[in-house]
């Protein structure tokens, strides 16, 4: 799935790394604990966390991951989006609470 | 030795949204050396629940890294306040840290497992009152 279907899944808006929605990913993880992302080191691509802090890019960071997804209607300030800009990370806003997010890309295919 | 490349770092305390700077330097700096993809995300896992740990309990400290033909030594050493029970602190779930660092996304007795996890070897060596110092070793395959 490319993450500009995702972004059309989850009727999100892009708030950074619109020239990077062409990537695919295979796999994605639900979560606002850090540590627990941290903690399943799999090649999850797209995270999904109601978490927003400076922490979350990082941890997307550390695990290579290539997407951030806030849901339920959660916007990052300058300083998330700039540090996510930076590492080339595609950062996506959806109203979706995450249940709901998680199950739209899960029924669309994201199934890893 | 000729083989292997030494990184510094000073870890700045209090300051939790700036916790991730220094693993983010190392990470980049084991890219450009071109290590395995695999490798780089146990390094950078360890690091950086080793970083938080360091700017939550200790008021920051000091993180150096060593990378060998054959492995990766991390070791962070701090002067904050020691660790009372290693074991107890090694046991996921158990905390100490504040609602506030929860509100990040951590806190939540999972950095020292963490650690153990993704490391092939790990030490603490702590003393109350006077820092501790965790040292991690990542083999290269």
């Amino acid at each position: 799935m490319t993450l500009k279907e995702v972004r059309d899944i989850l009727h999100a808006e892009v708030l950074c790394g619109e020239e990077l929605l062409d990537t695919e990913v295979r796999s994605a993880c639900g979560s606002d604990f850090m540590s627990d992302v941290l903690a399943y080191v799999k090649n999850q691509a797209l995270l999904l966390t109601g978490l927003v802090n400076p922490q979350v890019v990082r941890t997307a960071e550390m695990m290579d991951m290539k997407c951030i997804v806030f849901v339920r209607g959660k916007q990052p300030d300058e300083a998330i989006l700039d540090l996510a800009q930076d590492r080339q990370l595609v950062v996506l806003a959806t109203k979706e609470r995450m249940y709901n997010a998680c199950g739209l890309l899960y029924i669309n295919g994201l199934r890893e | 030795m000729d083989d292997c490349i030494t990184l510094t770092y000073q870890v700045e305390g209090g300051d939790l949204s700036h916790a991730g700077e220094a693993s983010s330097g190392v990470k980049q700096a084991l890219r450009k050396l071109g290590l395995d993809p695999s490798v780089i995300r146990r390094v950078s896992v360890c690091m950086y629940e080793g970083e938080i740990n360091m700017v939550i309990h200790a008021n920051g400290g000091t993180a150096r890294v060593d990378v060998g033909l054959d492995d990766v030594t991390i070791t962070l050493t701090d002067t904050g306040p020691g660790i009372p029970d290693i074991d107890k602190a090694m046991q996921a779930g158990f905390t100490t840290a504040a609602d506030s660092v929860r509100d990040l996304g951590f806190g939540a007795g999972m950095g020292l497992p963490n650690m153990k996890k993704y490391s092939d070897e790990m030490t603490v060596e702590s003393t109350v009152g006077v820092g501790t110092t965790v040292t991690m070793v990542v083999r290269i395959e």
